[in-house]
């Protein structure tokens, strides 16, 4: 009996793994995805970077620029993730199993939640411009959706897992729906929902810079500027600026994580 | 006369095999009670349908002369103000101070308003202290209860149902997650609050021993049913093995392993 479990554990990673290799051939005879070519031109691609997509001094010049636009793409993040994450709250404390007024509201929380989430964040933006055409507004409203929908869905499991004993708790003294939810659920929760706003802010900085490209808004459109104009040291420069702009946020939320928890 | 009576309470949680089948009996001002039965024998099902956490699917429970399965959301939490629960995983808000935690207690007073915004009256906060020191908690009034002891944040857990002003409190196995030592203090406290204050108490246990060392009388669960009600003295060996009894015939077995050790 016992060797059965041994042997059947193993047939079913032989099984896993000979489904993956099929997927993978399949996916590549299918796409004619040359897989020779694709390493190779790896090499290549490095190769073209290292010689071109540097900043030079002349690019140094349009750093004042570059952060002028910076500055309106992480401000733009942090206001999108900050009012997402007020309207999510409220989603998840209506819709977690333990807050949850009637089953109903769980099922609607969880339907806005996965359809803003899995709406990708590209589509959005590209819905949202026909109608507020290329503006900063369509750009918040693409990462508040993307951000509602997963911040509602995180929010509702660190409810569910964090309040559960303490709503048992407060509701049998006889507090009423609102005082346990500020008095147990929210205080308990706290340190959890700030750490997935600050994840959230810094995906929304990286994902306003895709964002900005199509919405022509931010440092995501600087980019595609200079990309247009071949001037490549200035738009490397763009993407050196991000990555430090990504780092550092990552940084002071690590910090602040540090701090709360 | 008789604070808390329950009359043929049956609950079926799913399915055919009831949790609690038929239960009845009553609890005079001032007892103290334990309930014991193996796992699964329905001991916290019967501990939460008397403050209604659990509905019952039949049969009626009155405490204090009202019935408590008829009373609408409101009135319930008035009969709730006057019950204290204490629980085996403590439940309380482990990252606020011991007072904040004992002053929850309160919550079934308020205005929703005063509850929301945890506004207690001077009043409140100095009984808060002095159940506080009653239970030899000075030193960690101010400390986070994730900092404490089991013990200590059991005390923690009966202050908060102690300020409630309760005509009962109802314990769920309080010491099944603590050492021996910790759990004699928690019944030292227990047994001292109901001979001393005249308050009665409802306490599910999986310790025998404790309940016959502490409670006036013993209510012994087996598979939802009541097949043993009465003072320590009458608790037989072989009452004690019909109640922890798997199968009816298991009896005699479970009677030869107590004798022979």
């Amino acid at each position: 009996m016992q060797a059965d479990v041994f042997t059947r554990r193993r047939n079913n990673a032989l099984i896993f793994f000979a489904l993956l290799a099929i997927l993978t051939a399949g996916s590549i005879i299918i796409t004619q995805y040359d897989v020779q070519k694709g390493f190779t031109s790896i090499a290549r691609a490095l190769i073209w970077g290292a010689s071109n997509f540097y900043p030079d001094a002349g690019s140094l010049t349009k750093l004042p620029d570059i952060l002028v636009k910076l500055r309106e793409t992480v401000l733009m993040s942090i206001a999108a993730t900050s009012v997402a994450a007020i309207f999510s709250l409220l989603l998840a404390v209506a819709g977690s199993r333990t807050t949850r007024i009637c089953s109903s509201f769980t099922v609607i929380a969880r339907g806005i939640a996965s359809f803003f989430r899995n709406v990708p964040l590209v589509a959005w933006a590209m819905i949202l411009m026909l109608a507020f055409s290329q503006s900063s507004l369509t750009g918040f409203l693409a990462l508040f959706f993307g951000s509602l929908g997963f911040l509602t869905r995180a929010f509702m499991e660190t409810i569910d897992e964090v309040g559960e004993n303490t709503v048992e708790a407060l509701k049998s003294t006889g507090a009423a729906y609102f005082p346990v939810i500020f008095q147990a659920v929210l205080p308990a929760s706290m340190p959890q929902v700030v750490s997935w706003l600050l994840f959230m802010v810094e995906t929304n900085i990286r994902d306003a810079t895709l964002v900005g490209l199509l919405t022509g808004t931010g440092i995501g459109f600087s980019f595609d500027v200079y990309y247009n104009a071949f001037n490549y040291h200035a738009a490397s420069l763009v993407v050196i600026v991000i990555v430090i702009t990504v780092l550092i946020v990552e940084m002071v939320s690590n910090g602040v994580r540090r701090v709360i928890l | 006369m008789a604070l808390l009576e329950l009359k043929n309470v049956t609950k079926y949680y799913s399915g055919t095999t009831p949790a609690l089948a038929d239960v009845s009996f009553s609890v005079n001002d001032g007892e103290f009670v334990s309930v014991i039965g193996s796992s699964g024998s329905g001991k916290s099902t019967l501990l939460r349908c008397i403050n209604r956490m659990v509905e019952v699917t039949s049969g009626e429970i009155s405490f204090g002369g009202v019935v408590v399965s008829r009373l609408g959301k409101k009135d319930l939490r008035k009969v709730r103000t006057k019950i204290g629960m204490i629980f085996q995983q403590f439940n309380l808000v482990d990252r606020m101070s011991v007072i904040e935690n004992v002053l929850h207690g309160r919550l079934g007073y308020k205005s929703t308003l005063a509850g929301v915004l945890g506004r207690y009256t001077h009043e409140e906060k100095w009984q808060a202290l002095k159940v506080i020191q009653m239970l030899g908690l000075e030193q960690q009034v101010y400390q986070r209860c994730d900092q404490l002891s089991g013990g200590q944040k059991q005390r923690v857990g009966i202050a908060r149902a102690l300020v409630q002003n309760p005509k009962m409190i109802l314990c769920d196995e309080p010491i099944a997650s603590l050492d021996p030592r910790s759990a004699k203090i928690i019944m030292d406290h227990l047994r001292s609050i109901c001979t001393d204050i005249g308050m009665t108490l409802v306490i599910s246990l999986h310790q025998v021993d404790m309940a016959l060392k502490y409670t006036d009388r013993i209510i012994g669960l087996n598979r939802g049913v009541v097949v043993f009600d009465g003072t320590p003295g009458e608790l037989t060996s072989q009452r004690s093995a019909e109640i922890y009894a798997r199968e009816p015939k298991d009896v005699n077995i479970n009677l030869g392993e107590r004798n022979a050790s």
